[in-house]
């Protein structure tokens, strides 16, 4: 191979033109995957304002928000002060309850485990908070994951006190 | 693929089969040499497409009477069952004909893997075949959700959450296989379009499934090489055309003993209930084929490790052609893989009883095990064994275990004296 070989004329052609082509078969492709993400009409489902003034202390309520759970719970007294007091060096997704839960008498969560999407089940498990029938993950009264295979804690979603007694969750 | 050239007889055969050589396809299937030897194990590829067939046939007619709404699909369904002509009929074959598809379809692969049917040269054969059964598996699943009761909406729900294991694009994956932020109607719709359109894909690949096995031919139980055209072959039909049916006629009992007898004892009692978003069943279980998987899913303590398992233990299956580096074929000729291959069978049954349990206390010890000697026995046992197991002499031809027992020569002869006198020829 002594002779340096050059790119002629034609190489560059067809170089070029399997560069178009592979843009093309890209852009007319990408439509196609598109299509699949969330439409306009389930995108416009995107905020819920919810009464929450008939939840007692101690009882949580469930609504729906974009096609998931969202558990809503008046914590009492006595759970509140157990989630303020965990050692964050405890935890497996370390967050302090006070971050969780701005207003420590409301937590506001997306009721779905975060390892395969089940709805946890309330007032259960072995922190007495919220335990996931599918695969054995037990949450504590701040929605953090303390025992099996979830990843991390239960998802606090955007929301915000409209007002006393209304909460907008989105 | 070229035995004896095939001339059409008429003038007209002659112009359209030099036109397109259907004629000569034909004759190569009816002629196809199939070794001699072929036990009952083999007529299960004749019984799965007799599965694909009836699920297709089923399926585009259960289609005709299904509505894929999320506000109509469950009640369409009790539609077909009460109200359309033999709806229940219809309904039931295609709910058992998915069971039976899966245990005909394992039993075929046990079957590749105690005679090596996987070795060379047809490792292409049984690579497509191993994306048969993921496409299988797709297709059942997508299936399940339709009815959209309870186990079809959270079944739906933990299997798209896997993709969410994915590190990064997780999340954005499974919004896209939702098309929206949980299972909800897009995802319906799209399962109902996929759930028709893959089963199409998998009789594409059984037509190259086939193909691929008419190259090389059929395996069989001595796993030695035949000569084709020889007296170690005979043609498909009628000789394995006629097998298979006897076979099949047999599965067909059993499958509608399960249509007409038990058309529920497969499902699951709470897919009779409509999809709830906000309640899971306190047990969620897939259905009994996926078990296995679901099981080595559990057995690992982090999310994605599981995934990665889930999906490994059956890509392991590509590259067992590669894996098994034994020249022997036929466990039959291989004490030591023998004993191994039905603990295997075994460990997959148990990893199948143990998908159903909760994964808590012995359960998940025993599913840890199990889970672990799966990928050991692909990844560790079968490469050192090619190396130093001692295997059992191979017969010259697939006769000789046949023939070659002693005194049997003596036992045909003599059984022959007594009709032809004693001047009978060698058998051999």
């Amino acid at each position: 191979m002594s002779k340096e070989i050059k790119p002629k004329r034609r190489d560059f052609l067809f170089t070029a033109t399997y560069t178009i082509g592979a843009v093309g078969l890209g852009a007319a492709i990408w439509p196609l995957v598109d299509q699949m993400n969330p439409d306009a009409s389930v995108k416009a489902l995107s905020t819920t304002e919810v009464d929450v003034s008939s939840v007692e202390p101690g009882k949580t309520i469930t609504v729906l928000w974009r096609g998931k759970p969202i558990f809503i719970r008046r914590r009492t007294q006595k759970e509140i002060d157990e989630a303020a007091a965990v050692d964050l060096k405890d935890l497996k997704d370390p967050e302090k309850d006070s971050d969780r839960a701005k207003n420590p008498e409301w937590l506001v969560m997306v009721g779905v485990c975060t390892h395969l999407g089940c709805v946890p089940l309330g007032d259960k498990g072995d922190y007495n908070a919220w335990f996931c029938p599918c695969h054995g993950s037990h949450y504590d009264t701040s929605g953090r994951i303390r025992k099996g295979p979830a990843p991390t804690n239960l998802e606090i979603p955007k929301y915000e006190f409209v007002n006393n007694n209304t909460i907008k969750i989105g | 693929m070229s035995e004896n050239q095939y001339i059409p007889k008429t003038k007209l055969a002659k112009w359209f089969d030099s036109r397109l050589p259907l004629l000569s396809l034909s004759h190569h299937l009816k002629e196809y040499p199939t070794p001699k030897n072929l036990n009952y194990w083999w007529t299960f590829g004749g019984i799965l497409t007799f599965c694909l067939i009836t699920q297709i046939v089923t399926g585009v007619i259960l289609g005709m009477h299904y509505v894929a709404h999320t506000d109509h699909a469950f009640e369409s369904i009790e539609h077909i069952m009460r109200d359309v002509n033999y709806g229940w009929l219809l309904r039931y074959v295609h709910a058992n004909g998915a069971s039976m598809f899966f245990l005909a379809v394992y039993i075929h692969i046990f079957r590749g893997l105690y005679y090596g049917s996987y070795k060379a040269p047809r490792e292409v054969i049984w690579i497509i075949g191993v994306i048969i059964y993921l496409l299988m598996m797709a297709t059942a699943f997508m299936g399940y959700v339709l009815p959209w009761g309870q186990m079809s909406f959270w079944g739906a729900t933990v299997i798209t959450n896997l993709f969410s294991a994915i590190p990064l694009i997780g999340e954005s994956i499974t919004t896209w296989l939702w098309g929206g932020y949980a299972v909800d109607n897009p995802t319906l719709t799209r399962f109902y379009a996929l759930h028709y359109l893959l089963p199409f894909l998998i009789f594409g690949l059984i037509i190259l499934h086939i193909w691929a096995l008419h190259v090389p031919g059929n395996n069989n139980p001595t796993g030695i090489d035949v000569k084709k055209n020889s007296n170690e072959t005979m043609p498909f039909h009628p000789y394995m055309v006629m097998k298979d049916i006897t076979a099949l006629l047999v599965f067909i009992i059993i499958f509608f003993w399960f249509v007409f007898f038990a058309p529920n004892a497969l499902g699951h009692p709470d897919n009779y209930i409509e999809a709830n978003p906000l309640v899971t069943p306190t047990h969620i279980v897939p259905e009994w084929y996926l078990l296995p998987f679901y099981a080595i899913l559990r057995a690992i303590p982090s999310k994605l490790g599981g995934v990665i398992f889930m999906f490994a233990a059956i890509f392991v299956l590509v590259l067992l052609p590669w894996l098994d580096t034994s020249k022997v074929r036929s466990s039959t000729f291989r004490p030591l893989y023998r004993k191994f291959f039905w603990v295997l069978v075994v460990a997959v049954i148990l990893l199948g009883y143990l998908g159903a349990k909760p994964p808590e206390g012995i359960y998940l010890v025993l599913s840890r095990i199990a889970t672990a000697y799966y990928f050991i026995h692909f990844l560790i046992l079968l490469p050192v064994l090619g190396r130093y197991e001692k295997t059992d002499q191979l017969p010259m031809s697939i006769s000789d275990p046949v023939l070659d027992k002693p005194g049997l020569i003596d036992k045909f002869k003599k059984a022959a004296g007594q009709y032809e006198g004693d001047n009978v020829g060698s058998f051999k």
